[in-house]
């Protein structure tokens, strides 16, 4: 594995800090409505997509469910037009056609953003057969919740993948819940980094509120795919610190076990090892923060400010 | 006592086969279970068994003869001790004059129970590039498939059975060999799963042909085909779209019963950022199929089994296409305006003939080829000269493409209609087995008919 550089934990954190920041904000817009529709959000997964960000070529592929905007800001999306997607505005990724669950940018590989549990699995496989079929050596990350993990097509694209070879990595983000389902009482068998087992695909459980163990994890997943050995499933153990969309109250939890998982916060993992190693200063870390939360105030603005899309559009792009 | 044996149906559409090879001759000792010939059908070779038991006494047809009727008797068993009363030579000559016949009565297609007729319409009598020579409907789908692939490398087709079996109804034969297993590519029997691959694979920018062994099994894959191909272009804001083709055989076949019977123009015509094809002919099969193959959105492409057989001229130029959105006058009349598309064009035609005939009325016939987008100014054109309208299709009745046809009709074209709109329709439940209950359950001629006298006003 590469060695993380000083920059390399600087760009962790902003990111992280960056997708809280953000989801903190595309709350506060929600309470005051000028977020509609369903808005999941991200805080406490920040992490994962972090992690394997790390691993990343720009040319390869990611494809992920309606728990997205972290997902984008982590592709080094501007979180303007993220932002401007979930006010629904013309400066959106999606135009405001798409809204939060579906958000797309083909010019940064980044093929949504998917509204149907499950779907983005089969999909995913399909980029990562296209990536083979024309001799690259990319590979498309396909993300699944757990909830998902209980859903058929997936496992039609797990066998698949493995029959044809494809460079497909796939990452269960397990956050615990599928919506307000516990994996238990959904999952007979609660390991699913083995559910590849029976197709010939590895897999592997990882701490995901551990950003090193996730790039640790991904590095080597990412280097088994892209050598064409087929697909590889990392199963990230994490935690949503809100309820499934922002309209629920996650009453199916205590308040001990999210206090639990606040204690190991991915965030302060990642600053506690920055000053340990003393790659910057707390007075440097303060100004990261100040310019994250400028930032991020700066992108509500902006989505707030951007118009709705014109009454023409209503017609557009449903043929090419 | 000797027994003969019958030229066996070997599927539910097989009205005849050829005589590949004998694997029996004259004078052998057969058992039941013996492997007695090989036999061609319209979708493969197979071996047949003995179901009898005696000595070969004649062998009626040689190897390598072909369209010998289902039920033909071709060879005879038994004691040869006893007289037989066959002479080879006569028995021969009878088959191939009662061949003949048969032929007359029923020209150019499979299914012994369609009553189906192929006269090119005039507009293709046209083309210059008519072929003199004609091929089957599945025969066009192959080589326009075949020649879109030629083209662009990112042309593939994936499916059940397309690659090593050639086809489960031979639409993909000689694919695997000429293009190979990267672009030909046998799927498990996992819809669902490698309908979402193939849309994956589209956003990315190739250019799948997706078959489904029938498009009842495209029930499975639906989420994929709307959910995710149809919506996503509009989604994305005009970023990801989907080139995309889904065909195979809609519809019914013959006595497949209602879970392998059942169309679904009307269910994908209802959606938004899908295009729906259905061709009549081998002629507008080759045109649209590659429209629909270079189009840069999602295509569903609804074949009909029964008409797999149809033969007709084409246009060979590789580049001939045929316009999606727009219909074919396939007849052109001034008494009623009939609209159809896929196999009930054959029916309409028929009735067409019947009417002049019998009513002396002149049905203008109107082959949709386009389901979505619906060519609507063909339409009103049409009945703003007949007056009169029956819309004649293989769906169910509720919300068919015709009530929508209907609907377009009484908006646009009030005040030109002489009687109310009339819809020929499959009858409104689950396809029955029964080869009675089938005929009654589908569309007929005497339907289209009965029709087109109530928007007449003739008792």
């Amino acid at each position: 594995m590469k060695k993380l550089q000083k920059a390399d934990y600087i760009k962790m954190y902003s990111f992280m800090l960056k997708i809280r920041r953000f989801e903190e904000r595309a709350a506060q817009l929600y309470g005051m409505g000028k977020i509609g529709g369903f808005c999941h959000l991200y805080i406490g997964q920040e992490a994962v997509v972090v992690g394997i960000l790390m691993t990343i070529d720009k040319n390869d592929s990611v494809v992920t469910t309606y728990r997205d905007h972290g997902h984008m800001i982590a592709r080094g999306l501007d979180p303007k037009r993220i932002m401007a997607e979930l006010t629904g505005r013309e400066d959106g990724y999606s135009a405001g056609k798409g809204g939060s669950m579906h958000m797309f940018s083909k010019e940064n590989n980044f093929y949504g953003g998917h509204g149907i549990v499950g779907a983005q699995v089969p999909i995913g496989t399909g980029i990562a057969f296209t990536h083979k079929y024309n001799g690259e050596k990319n590979i498309c990350r396909t993300y699944i919740g757990d909830g998902a993990m209980n859903n058929g097509q997936v496992f039609e694209a797990f066998n698949l993948a493995a029959l044809w070879k494809l460079p497909v990595l796939y990452i269960i983000e397990n956050n615990k819940y599928g919506m307000g389902t516990s994996v238990d009482r959904a999952a007979a068998g609660l390991d699913l980094y083995k559910r590849g087992e029976a197709f010939g695909i590895p897999g592997e459980k990882v701490d995901g509120m551990n950003v090193f163990s996730v790039i640790e994890a991904a590095d080597k997943a990412g280097k088994y795919v892209r050598e064409g050995n087929g697909p590889y499933i990392i199963e990230v153990q994490t935690y949503r610190y809100r309820g499934h969309s922002m309209s629920d109250p996650a009453k199916y939890r205590t308040k001990e076990e999210l206090d639990n998982y606040k204690q190991t916060d991915p965030i302060e993992i990642v600053k506690a090892e920055i000053l340990k190693k003393k790659i910057a200063t707390n007075d440097e870390i303060e100004k990261i923060n100040k310019d994250t939360l400028e930032e991020i105030k700066n992108a509500a603005e902006f989505a707030t400010n951007s118009p709705f899309p014109k009454d023409s559009e209503l017609y557009t792009d449903v043929y090419l | 006592m000797s027994t003969e044996i019958l030229m066996p149906a070997l599927s539910p559409t097989m009205t005849e086969g050829n005589l590949s090879k004998w694997l029996i001759k004259k004078g052998d000792t057969v058992k039941a279970g013996d492997l007695i010939a090989e036999i061609e059908t319209d979708k493969a070779t197979m071996e047949v068994e003995a179901v009898d038991e005696g000595v070969v006494l004649d062998l009626l047809f040689k190897e390598g003869e072909a369209n010998i009727p289902v039920n033909k008797a071709i060879a005879i068993i038994g004691d040869p001790n006893e007289k037989v009363e066959v002479k080879k030579e006569a028995s021969i000559e009878k088959v191939i004059e009662e061949k003949k016949i048969e032929k007359n009565i029923e020209p150019k297609i499979e299914n012994k129970k369609t009553d189906i007729i192929d006269t090119p319409s005039p507009k293709i009598e046209e083309d210059r590039n008519l072929s003199s020579e004609e091929i089957t409907m599945r025969q066009a789908l192959r080589d326009t498939m075949a020649e879109e692939m030629r083209k662009d490398n990112k042309v593939f087709i994936l499916g059940e059975e397309v690659a090593e079996y050639q086809g489960a109804y031979k639409v993909t034969q000689g694919l695997l060999q000429e293009f190979g297993k990267e672009r030909v590519l046998d799927t498990p029997i996992s819809e669902h799963g490698f309908t979402g691959l193939a849309v994956g694979a589209a956003f990315k920018g190739l250019r799948p042909i997706l078959e489904f062994m029938t498009f009842n099994f495209s029930m499975q894959a639906i989420d994929q085909i709307i959910n995710s191909a149809a919506k996503t272009l509009y989604m994305s804001g005009g970023q990801i779209n989907c080139p995309i083709v889904f065909r195979g055989p809609n519809g019914a076949a013959a006595q497949v019963a209602a879970q392998h019977s059942q169309d679904f123009s009307s269910w994908y015509s209802q959606v938004p950022g899908l295009k729906v094809i259905a061709p009549s002919t081998p002629y507008n099969a080759k045109g649209l199929l590659r429209s629909a193959i270079s189009d840069p959105n999602p295509v569903i492409f609804l074949e009909n089994e029964i008409l797999y057989g149809l033969k007709g001229p084409v246009n060979n130029d590789v580049n001939f296409s045929i316009p999606i959105g727009k219909a074919n006058i396939e007849k052109e009349g001034k008494d009623l305006t009939i609209v159809t598309y896929s196999i009930m064009l054959q029916k309409s035609k028929e009735a067409a003939l019947r009417l002049k005939e019998e009513y002396n009325l002149d049905a203008e016939i109107i082959d949709l080829q386009t389901l979505r987008p619906l060519d609507t100014e063909t339409i009103l054109n049409s009945v703003k000269k007949t007056n009169r309208l029956i819309t004649v299709e293989e769906s169910w009745p509720f919300g068919s493409v015709g009530s929508e046809i209907a609907n377009i009709v009484q908006r646009d074209a009030f005040d030109y209609l002489d009687s109310p709109v009339i819809k020929v329709n499959s009858a409104d439940v689950p396809m029955p087995y029964a080869l009675s209950l089938e005929k009654l359950y589908l569309p007929q001629v005497d339907d289209i008919i009965n029709a087109a006298k109530k928007v007449s006003y003739i008792k």
